[in-house]
């Protein structure tokens, strides 16, 4: 490792112990790191907007004679609007066309990915092993008493109320296993940022070594 | 106007059954030479089309019926209900109220449900008098989040008490969201923060932090991978659907409830066609299985 990884993953060592020291409380380091990921993350944002967003999806084609491109510019200056007291109006235009166009999109995506293919995925049929049938009722009765649950129009009461509580108690397995898994992802990242630091201390003393005894940096 | 909704069901059933038949009758011929052109519609997504139309067919009923003045009940949800408790018990203290849209753009049917829960958040918080700190992870958000917190002032009567300053845009970057939010979590020690949107992985990072100053926590998201944080760190957590249902439960506006109640009949109509279906796939049938097959 050289002196200039030795400083930039020196950097990156001591940011990482500044967002540790949270564990214990609120504190200036853990402030420090905080503002500047919070800083440098909107700053560069704004730059890869620009090269990815602004410059490809209209300046380009802009150029290339696709006048059509016009229009979403409008839409995206009259957001500017909102600046001026008298003109803001203006900006609810652009939000009503996104945000329509955004659910417009969304609606179908979600009948298909949420809806159909779920449902489809849940019509078992029954006549397998004993393993497989057990299992198929499994499921089937899992997503009866879970969409049971989610009944809005009746109140939670005798044969219904228990049937949701069948349903609750389904999602609730589902989102123990769920949170098993997720900590164990997130160990295995602590563990990355562990392993990472115990290297860097290893490479920073191996280079403190190398400099204290032939005063060289590398 | 009975009549007119039986027809407007039973409509897309019969352009299927003419679409379907003709299909069918299409497939026997031997092709010889195909050229691909660009199409309008996608006839492999006919199912997703017709179903649409029946649930917004649902939908149009419903509203109608609401706007009539026809009574549709929706049962008690405890974690909204937990919403007023919690506006009252930071006005109790004097400490501001945390409001936290998830970190998906406007695009995300969560974040419009978010947006809608924010306004009725909005008038009740301007009615106690209490500060409303709005922390948004995207530009677009912002200026629809201002948009709701000023028409939920202006609903409560008090225009004036609005303070656009409150609703901040941090960045856009997931982590370092996450890493503000809990500075301020921190730092103005809000007596309440409620979380409702698209989350991912900032989830259990924000919902600890909450916990850990003993803050009020209601949280709502359909994404299933984090409920199982915002269950173990919140107070009241708003399942998946909840969320959707929460706007319709706060504002009881028609429109609301009336796609609220429609969803509750698809639901009804899901459960009788899956027993149906479990049923014809057990005796073999599998056509009924395939023509909701989604490719």
């Amino acid at each position: 490792m050289g002196t200039e990884e030795i400083i930039w993953n020196g950097v990156a060592a001591f940011l990482v112990l500044c967002i540790y020291t949270f564990l214990y409380k609120d504190n200036p380091f853990y402030k420090f790191a905080e503002h500047l990921v919070v800083g440098v993350s909107a700053g560069y944002f704004a730059v890869i907007l620009y090269y990815n967003g602004f410059v490809p999806k209209l300046i380009t084609p802009l150029k290339q004679g696709q006048w059509v491109y016009i229009i979403p510019a409008i839409l995206g200056m009259m957001m500017w609007t909102r600046f001026s007291k008298k003109w803001s109006w203006l900006s609810r235009f652009s939000l009503a066309f996104y945000i329509g166009s955004g659910t417009g999109f969304a609606i179908p995506l979600y009948m298909q990915n949420y809806v159909l293919r779920q449902f489809s995925s849940s019509m078992l049929p029954m006549g397998f092993s004993s393993w497989a049938l057990f299992c198929n009722i499994l499921i089937i009765v899992g997503v009866l008493s879970a969409l049971v649950y989610f009944f809005f129009s009746k109140e939670h009461t005798g044969i219904f109320g228990g049937t949701a509580k069948i349903g609750i108690w389904t999602l609730m397995i589902g989102f123990g296993a769920g949170f098993g898994l997720t900590v164990m992802g997130r160990i295995s990242l602590l563990a990355e940022r562990v392993v990472f630091l115990r290297e860097y201390l290893l490479e920073l003393k191996y280079y403190l070594y190398l400099l204290f005894k032939y005063g060289l940096p590398l | 106007m009975k009549k007119l909704c039986w027809k407007i069901l039973l409509l897309p059933l019969f352009i299927y059954f003419i679409f379907f038949s003709y299909s069918l009758a299409s497939a026997t011929e031997t092709s010889t030479e195909t050229i691909s052109a660009n199409q309008w519609f996608n006839s492999q997504r006919i199912n997703v089309f017709i179903i649409l139309i029946v649930f917004f067919a649902f939908v149009l009923y419903f509203i109608q019926k609401a706007k009539r003045g026809g009574s549709l009940f929706v049962r008690r949800i405890a974690g909204l209900d937990a919403i007023e408790d919690a506006v009252g018990r930071a006005t109790e203290m004097g400490k501001p109220i945390l409001y936290i849209s998830g970190i998906e753009d406007m695009d995300n049917l969560q974040t419009v449900a978010s947006m809608i829960i924010l306004g009725n958040v909005a008038e009740m918080v301007a009615a106690y008098d209490v500060p409303l700190i709005v922390p948004v992870c995207l530009p677009f958000v912002v200026t629809v989040a201002e948009e709701s917190v000023k028409q939920g002032y202006a609903k409560a009567g008090r225009p004036e008490a609005y303070n656009r300053n409150n609703v901040r845009y941090l960045t856009s970057e997931q982590f370092a969201y996450a890493a503000g939010v809990n500075g301020i979590m921190l730092r103005e020690k809000p007596a309440a923060n409620f979380m409702f949107g698209s989350f991912y992985a900032e989830s259990l990072l924000m919902a600890e932090t909450g916990l850990s100053t003993g803050a009020i926590q209601v949280a709502g998201t359909a994404n299933i991978h984090q409920l199982p944080f915002f269950v173990v760190a919140c107070d009241f957590t708003l399942i998946g659907e909840e969320l959707f249902a929460a706007s319709a439960y706060l504002s009881r506006e028609p429109k609301l409830l009336g796609s609220l109640k429609a969803s509750d009949l698809a639901k009804f109509l899901i459960m009788v066609m899956l027993v149906f279906g479990v049923l014809l796939e057990t005796f073999g049938i599998t056509k009924f299985t395939y023509w909701f097959f989604v490719q």
